[in-house]
């Protein structure tokens, strides 16, 4: 073994010194000596050929690699492609279905209207408080086109702001227990506008997969990651904000937001807000929810869904609401903290780029949360409706109820499916149809853009109003029960053939 | 276009840099400050970071007092001003009961609806004990009355096409139909200088956007033969449509849109045009039917022409106009006609009623003679400006001027010396104009009489040498009082 390793030890000096020799020789050996490829030339040479592969690196270093030579397009190509090219026409061709003309009111949409001349009760319009005809309402109204005239002439900065407005603000802000509220002049516009001016590029919200087209628009124009979650339903949220949180643990300056609605507008469902506000709190997200339909309709005294659950509005970071559902006016408000406010005054482009809202329609709002808050029992009255309501739609062969007992948007579902929305709808609009013509009660079939990305089946819509008596109820259910029979067991008869 | 002189350019960026500079300060002391103080956001990240609103928290908030004044009246041609007072720096502002009786060279009333009309309100008072002031649901629930069926065949035979959809706000309908018309694969070119609510709507549809010089025909030409011959960007696709978006009178510039010969351009390479009347409606053209009958252009040229009721018509809301298959098509599927309420019937019935006075249809001259002196107003007030000295933007007969004022201490002087002397001005700074063109504009009124107009030149002659705005030599002053003598 020894012996081995030192014969081997020994080679392997023998070679380390015979290089060794070799390279002191190279560095000693005087230039005479330069051997090339086997030829000897002399000390010019040497230099010669040294010279030459300098200039020639050089050379190649400075040459630019080789690209295709760039050929723009001609004048005449130009021409060429202009003229080949063809647009698309600016709409698709026109089919059945959108000849559809909605029905004509020739009245007010109270609880009784007027259609072809025919006294109808009126499921369509969301006058949950029944405050349409008020008599104080118009008064006020009256008074204030006297005052001001109908429009306001110029956005919130450029004196479009009237003491109207002001005084709405502070009421709006008084009335929900906050320290203030800006006003939109359009329902439609708070929530796609409030939401780009909190959110922007690279911030992180959780949306619920039903929220309607107001929200989508807002999230699309904030350009931050969305995420959705399953309708209402609060494992599929934790889950989200779970993997969310583990996944950007670094990111500090990243904003979260959860946006919900109160109670949703495409099923009527009513979102958990205790549970809501836990998981805020636990993985620390901040909570944007719209409360249209909520808005003098839950609670004791008509506060909305924080009062229903009896949690302090401070949890909630931003409240948005569309005020032409329960306060029987147009436009919308935003509420919070007093930063979020000041924040949306400076950077909503609804609020600083639109005129503001009709004098009027400010007035209208005032008084119709005074009246909510003179005459709770209205909310009493609602919540009774919805009850007589729901008795006697459960028994529907074919439909059923797909909204919470408690939200005054009762939301019919077709049992069986025909399988495409477009038969669904046609289905449901042919019920709502039969039901007016027949029975003289009207009611409307959810109808959806092609721009909305919502994916809940539709289904017919009631508004229930605290104005509706007894006998309206009763009649629209047996109505509908009778048609929703005839409609569906001819169509089931018709798909066995 | 305007020309910046180069002293003027030169003050107002220093006067922009020692802003800055002075921001920045108070922001280090701000931090210093805030290290002593705990901070109550417990964890969570704060919803403006850093610079993100530098320009509002030191810039804005020292003229805070000279934008959203409120009123107390009538935005008429004289209108009452709340006064205002601050305590804490003009961070937050509080109202008093002191008026201030102003005349009002602000607000958007071109023909004079504005207030109380003898004719429109009593009118929109009967619609409004008719039909209540909302219907509380969209236009395809229960929300179509006679009343909106009225209003958009009225709409239509104004404007001049076959049909015409209406819809509660003018910001939405630019934000809710322009993703209708065109999506993915699609291509808008609108001009450089449009308003918000069109590039809302622009950035919403998910269409390529490109811009092309402020009123320049042939950069659009440029830019369209460039696109359509390379095809959608990376996979070089021939697109799907081209939409080009311009608007009627510009609001910050007071200035026509060069419409004959942008639509010879987009006739020539098949594009469709997308004309945005909003302050023109009403307010110019022989009969008040907007850009289209004044340039002389025949409104079957124009794809889409949309409008709102703002600005001329005293009332609210906004509205499509175009032929009967495209209305169909969007009454079946634009997103704020399904879901938002529909427009509130007694605004429905002073758009009418306004529409009624200006075609003389109700039985008087008045609409006409509205037109008349908003035409008369506009020149005399802008040729006046312009001989005392001031740069003012705009072409004739539009009723929009703005007074160039570049630099940012003049902006708050002009605004507060000019509600001292009991004249309402609105002066326009970042991010609404570009950072150093800040202005005042002016909008003129059918409702101004001539005194009024020569008290608010008057007004402005002298904050205006106070201030030093006068850019241009005045002409001489012999001249001036001649012609003022021969009125």
């Amino acid at each position: 073994m020894d012996v081995k390793l030192n014969t081997i030890a020994s080679a392997v000096m023998d070679i380390v010194n015979t290089a060794i020799d070799w390279v002191t020789l190279a560095f000693d050996a005087p230039f005479a000596r330069a051997v090339d490829f086997g030829v000897h030339i002399g000390v010019e040479g040497h230099l010669f050929l040294e010279g030459f592969l300098l200039v020639f690196i050089l050379l190649l270093l400075s040459r630019k690699s080789f690209k295709p030579p760039k050929r723009p397009l001609t004048k005449e190509e130009i021409n060429e492609l202009c003229d080949e090219w063809v647009p698309e026409s600016l709409i698709p061709p026109l089919t059945e279905e959108m000849q559809w003309e909605p029905p004509v009111l020739e009245s007010d949409a109270g609880p009784h209207t007027i259609i072809n001349g025919k006294e109808v009760v009126n499921f369509a319009s969301a006058n949950y408080s029944g405050l349409i005809g008020n008599e104080k309402l118009l008064e006020s109204c009256t008074s204030a086109l006297e005052k001001y005239g109908v429009g306001s002439c110029g956005p919130r900065s450029f004196f479009g702001t009237i003491d109207v407005h002001l005084d709405c603000e502070a009421r709006i802000a008084k009335f929900l227990g906050t320290p203030d509220s800006v006003l939109y002049s359009y329902g439609i516009s708070t929530t796609f506008s409030a939401i780009p001016a909190f959110c922007k590029k690279g911030d992180i919200i959780v949306v619920d997969e039903g929220v309607h087209w107001g929200i989508q628009n807002g999230l699309y124009l904030s350009r931050s990651t969305i995420v959705y979650f399953k309708h209402n339903d609060m494992e599929s949220l934790q889950s989200t904000l779970e993997k969310i949180t583990l996944e950007n643990k670094r990111a500090k300056k990243l904003r979260h937001y959860i946006v919900v609605e109160a109670v949703y507008q495409n099923s009527g469902q009513i979102a958990p807000l205790d549970e809501i506000v836990r998981l805020k709190e636990k993985y620390r997200f901040r909570v944007l929810m719209d409360e249209s339909n909520s808005l003098g309709v839950l609670g004791g005294s008509g506060r909305g869904l924080t009062e229903y659950y009896g949690i302090p509005i401070e949890k909630i970071d931003i409240i948005t609401a569309d005020m032409g559902h329960a306060l029987a006016t147009e436009g919308g408000f935003s509420t919070g903290n007093a930063s979020v406010i000041g924040h949306q005054r400076l950077n909503s482009s609804a609020y600083l780029f639109s005129a503001s809202l009709p004098p009027y329609l400010a007035s209208a709002a005032i008084t119709a949360i005074d009246f909510l808050e003179e005459n709770p029992d209205l909310i009493m009255k609602l919540k009774e409706n919805i009850a007589v309501l729901w008795e006697g739609l459960s028994v529907i062969p074919g439909l059923s109820i797909a909204s919470n007992p408690h939200s005054p948007i009762v939301f019919l579902r077709l049992n069986n499916s025909t399988g495409t929305l477009k038969n669904d709808l046609r289905l449901l609009e042919d019920i709502a149809d039969r039901v007016l013509k027949e029975d003289s009660v009207f009611v409307v079939a959810s109808k959806r853009s092609s721009l909305d990305k919502c994916r809940l089946p539709v289904g017919i819509r009631l508004f229930v109003s605290a104005a509706h008596s007894e006998s309206d109820l009763r009649k629209a259910s047996e109505s509908l029960k009778r048609v929703a029979a005839s409609v569906l067991m001819g169509q089931s008869r018709m798909r066995e053939e | 276009m305007i020309a910046i002189p180069y002293l003027t350019a030169l003050t107002t960026y220093f006067s922009y840099g020692l802003l800055f500079a002075f921001g920045q300060i108070r922001d280090l002391f701000r931090k210093i400050i805030d290290w002593s103080r705990a901070n109550n956001l417990q964890g969570y990240a704060p919803i403006c970071l850093g610079l993100e609103d530098f320009y509002t928290r030191r810039l804005y908030l020292r003229i805070q007092d000279c934008f959203g004044r409120p009123i107390s009246s009538a935005p008429d041609a004289w209108f009452d001003v709340v006064e205002r007072y601050s305590n804490d720096n003009n961070k937050t502002l509080k109202r008093t009961t002191k008026i201030n009786r102003c005349l009002n060279l602000g607000s958007y009333n071109y023909l004079g609806f504005a207030a109380a009309d003898e004719y429109c309100t009593p009118r929109a008072i009967e619609a409004l004990k008719k039909y209540s002031p909302s219907t509380c649901s969209s236009r395809v629930d229960g929300g179509t009355t006679v009343l909106h069926n009225e209003l958009e065949k009225s709409v239509a035979k104004f404007v001049g096409k076959p049909a015409a959809i209406v819809l509660g706000m003018g910001y939405v309908t630019n934000s809710a139909i322009l993703p209708v018309l065109i999506g993915k694969g699609g291509l808008i070119i609108s001009d450089s200088l449009n308003h918000n609510s069109i590039v809302n709507g622009a950035r919403g549809s998910g269409a390529t956007i490109r811009v092309f010089q402020h009123n320049t025909p042939s950069h659009l030409e440029e830019v369209l033969r460039e696109h359509i011959a390379e095809g959608q960007p990376r996979t070089h696709r021939p697109w799907k449509k081209i939409l080009v978006i311009v608007e009627g009178i510009y609001s910050m510039e007071g200035e026509l849109c060069k419409l004959p010969e942008i639509i010879a351009v987009c006739k020539k390479y098949k594009a469709y045009t997308y004309l945005d009347e909003a302050h023109s409606i009403g307010a110019v053209g022989k009969t008040g039917r907007g850009v289209c009958e004044l340039l002389g252009v025949d409104t079957a040229d124009v794809d889409i022409m949309m409008g709102t009721f703002t600005k001329s018509f005293g009332s609210c809301g906004g509205y499509i106009a175009g032929s009967k298959e495209l209305i169909q098509y969007l009454k079946y599927t634009c997103p704020a006609h399904l879901y938002a309420t529909s427009i509130s019937p007694p605004a429905a019935e002073q758009i009418i009623s306004a529409i009624k006075v200006i075609l003389g249809e109700d039985g008087s001259s008045r609409g006409a003679q509205k037109l008349a002196q908003i035409r008369k107003n506009s020149n005399f007030f802008r040729s006046e400006l312009q001989k005392m000295g001031f740069e003012v933007l705009g072409d004739n007969d539009s009723p929009v001027m703005p007074i160039m004022l570049y630099n940012p201490a003049k902006i708050p002087a002009f605004s507060r010396e000019c509600l001292k002397q009991n004249v309402a001005v609105v002066t326009v700074a970042f991010p609404a104009t570009p950072l150093l063109l800040a202005r005042a504009r002016i909008c003129i009124s059918a409702s101004h009489t001539k005194e009024d107009l020569i008290k608010g030149l008057e007004v402005i002659s002298r904050v205006g040498d106070l201030v030093g705005i006068k850019y241009f030599p005045a002409e001489p002053k012999k001249q001036e009082e001649r012609m003022v003598k021969l009125d």
